[in-house]
């Protein structure tokens, strides 16, 4: 007998049987309530949505499409730090920073996001942009229909990004609150815009 | 009533063609609607809603995005058994429906008829040889697809409806036995006072599970079953010639629901008490009789393939051979037996005692067994457990009940 035939040759094992049926099986007739349970099921209320006719609310924390937010007079909140980009782990982010000047100035402080574009190929919508963010600038809606048939669309860029000016805002650029500086923005001290404010400060 | 179908001028047997095939052709197009419906419903969704009205027209949007797909073949494929394969699947399915008789007597366009394309005197022989052909169907296509699920698809299935046409043959014998005729028409008329649903239910229950298992149906669609065979048989099949599996399966599925209607259910004849509704439209109001039925086997159809789990093979087979033909038998017997008394017109004392006797035989086999079952569960359960091998080496399964490891402690590599 060769090695090979010595291992292939199994008659020398003793075996003992294990049942693999079911000795504790149910009654037939309790099985039978399986039926009744689909039966049953057909009269219930179902839980499709009829989705494009019908949209159902998200969950109030959804993660979804994001937004640049403003300060209440419309200055901008995002500071161009970049940090939000730093944080991003799929790197879907690009943050260019700009000096704010007294003539044009779009944010409180020294800098402000001069190009500002999330691609939504990349993101995972985790949320770590928005922990990152040190002005609350950046947070998110709860949109989710972000589909589209070209790659270029879904890069969003600073203008498709920003809060839409709600009643006492003033679009950037234009100068502070009168008697106000940075810190008085942060401090949350400004609560709408001023009219001298308006056309970036000049008088017509 | 067969002397009005036999001396049908040509046009007229023409024309039930043409209506038999758009029967059947319509009830696919709705039966795969109202099937993904149903199951949805089931499971608490909506099921296709978009395709037409309630999305009624979504088999017919199904057929057209099939029909404009790319026709693939396979390298390995044997090109032309490859392409009879599905022909002959659609073909046989729709050649059953020649001897149903879907209605009781009309008039069209003049001539006295019923809906029923002809009558054999071996009717119900002729169905099973059709449906054993279409079973070729499946074994070629899983057979010529060179390709290794769909041949055991195709091996499966056959197997599959070689046992249960065993079943479903012996299933007929007692139908054939109590209607003393083998045709479709004189099986219907003979169940006019009691269908033979209710007078022969052992053998309506076999039909039932057996026509289940002899279409490749949930939960015995192992021939195909998508979760270990891909697709089973039709894996490499694409385009038109799916279509036509397709086509087959949801024509089979209501060819064995016709069947069973017209064999157990009193075939066109109206529900018990509400016999005055067959003489409405001139007649015609039977086929809404013949329809029901038909879709309440449809409806069972589907409950099961909403319900049920696929079946082990083995357990499959097991309960073809071992359960379903022996009770055939035994109850063919019996129904033979008392037929031969009210043949020879035994009184009806002795037919009662003969009944009685036979079920208190029953209750004794039944009794016994249960014991025996008792006593084998309480030895397999006082059993020492062995102790887990470091390998299990399968034996070759004698008894499917049970597999064997090696004893506890001993070594996989033989002594000398």
């Amino acid at each position: 007998m060769s090695e090979i035939e010595k291992k292939q040759d199994l008659s020398a094992v003793e075996y003992t049987d294990i049942s693999i049926g079911n000795e504790n099986a149910k009654p037939f007739l309790t099985q039978l309530k399986g039926f009744w349970v689909t039966f049953a099921m057909m009269f219930r209320k179902v839980n499709t949505v009829q989705y494009p006719e019908v949209k159902e609310p998200t969950a109030a924390r959804f993660h979804g499409r994001h937004q640049l937010n403003r300060h209440p007079d419309g200055l901008e909140k995002c500071i161009g730090c970049e940090l939000c980009a730093w944080a991003c782990p799929a790197d879907a982010i690009l943050v260019e920073g700009g000096h704010n000047t007294d003539e044009l100035r779009y944010s409180p402080g020294e800098r402000f996001g001069a190009v500002y574009q999330i691609n939504y190929l990349r993101c995972i919508f985790c949320g770590l942009c928005i922990e990152a963010c040190p002005t609350r600038a950046l947070t998110m809606t709860n949109e989710y229909e972000l589909a589209d048939n070209d790659r270029a669309k879904l890069i969003f860029e600073k203008s498709d990004l920003m809060a839409p000016l709600q009643p006492g805002m003033i679009e950037a650029p234009h100068p502070y609150y009168p008697g106000t500086d940075d810190q008085d923005y942060y401090h949350g001290k400004v609560k709408s815009s001023h009219p001298s404010q308006q056309n970036n400060g000049q008088v017509k | 009533m067969r002397e009005i179908i036999l001396d049908d001028p040509l046009s007229i047997v023409i024309l039930k063609a043409v209506i038999i095939f758009v029967i059947c052709l319509v009830s696919t197009i709705l039966a795969v609607w109202g099937e993904r419906r149903l199951v949805a419903r089931m499971q608490m969704r909506l099921g296709p809603n978009r395709v037409g009205k309630f999305g009624v027209l979504q088999g017919l949007a199904d057929g057209v995005k099939l029909a404009l797909k790319e026709d693939l073949i396979p390298a390995a494929a044997d090109k032309i058994v490859f392409i009879i394969a599905p022909i002959i699947s659609a073909t046989t399915c729709f050649m059953a429906f020649a001897v149903i008789p879907m209605t009781g007597e009309i008039t069209l366009f003049g001539e006295k008829t019923s809906l029923q394309l002809t009558d054999i005197s071996v009717g119900v022989l002729y169905i099973l040889s059709i449906a054993s052909i279409g079973v070729y169907g499946i074994v070629l296509a899983g057979w010529s697809s060179g390709s290794t699920y769909p041949l055991l698809g195709g091996l499966r299935s056959s197997a599959q409806v070689i046992s249960y046409e065993i079943a479903m043959g012996l299933s007929l014998v007692a139908v054939f036995l109590y209607a003393g005729s083998m045709s479709t028409i004189d099986i219907v008329n003979s169940q006019s006072s009691w269908w033979f649903a209710v007078t022969l239910f052992p053998s309506f229950a076999i039909y039932t599970i057996s026509m289940v298992g002899e279409t490749n149906r949930a939960p015995f669609d192992l021939a195909e079953a998508e979760g270990e065979l891909v697709g089973g048989f039709h894996t490499e099949y694409s385009s038109l010639k799916f279509a036509l599996f397709f086509l087959a399966e949801y024509v089979n599925i209501i060819g064995v629901s016709a069947l069973a209607t017209t064999l157990f259910l009193g075939g066109y004849h109206a529900l018990p008490g509400l016999g005055f509704t067959e003489s409405w439209l001139g007649g015609w109001f039977t086929f809404f009789w013949f329809f029901a039925k038909v879709l309440f086997f449809f409806f069972i159809f589907v409950w099961l393939r909403g319900t049920l789990p696929r079946l082990r093979y083995d357990q499959f087979m097991k309960f073809g051979w071992k359960v379903l033909i022996p009770a055939n038998v035994i109850w063919i017997m019996v129904v033979a037996v008392l037929r031969y008394f009210s043949n020879q017109g035994t009184p009806r004392s002795v037919i009662i005692a003969f009944a009685g006797g036979v079920i208190l035989i029953y209750l004794f086999a039944s009794m016994i067994w249960e014991r025996a079952a008792k006593n084998r569960a309480e030895t397999v359960s006082s059993r020492p457990v062995p102790a887990a091998p470091s390998f299990p080496i399968p034996k070759l399964p004698m008894d499917i009940s049970t597999i064997s490891v090696p004893k506890a402690g001993q070594e996989r590599v033989i002594h000398e």
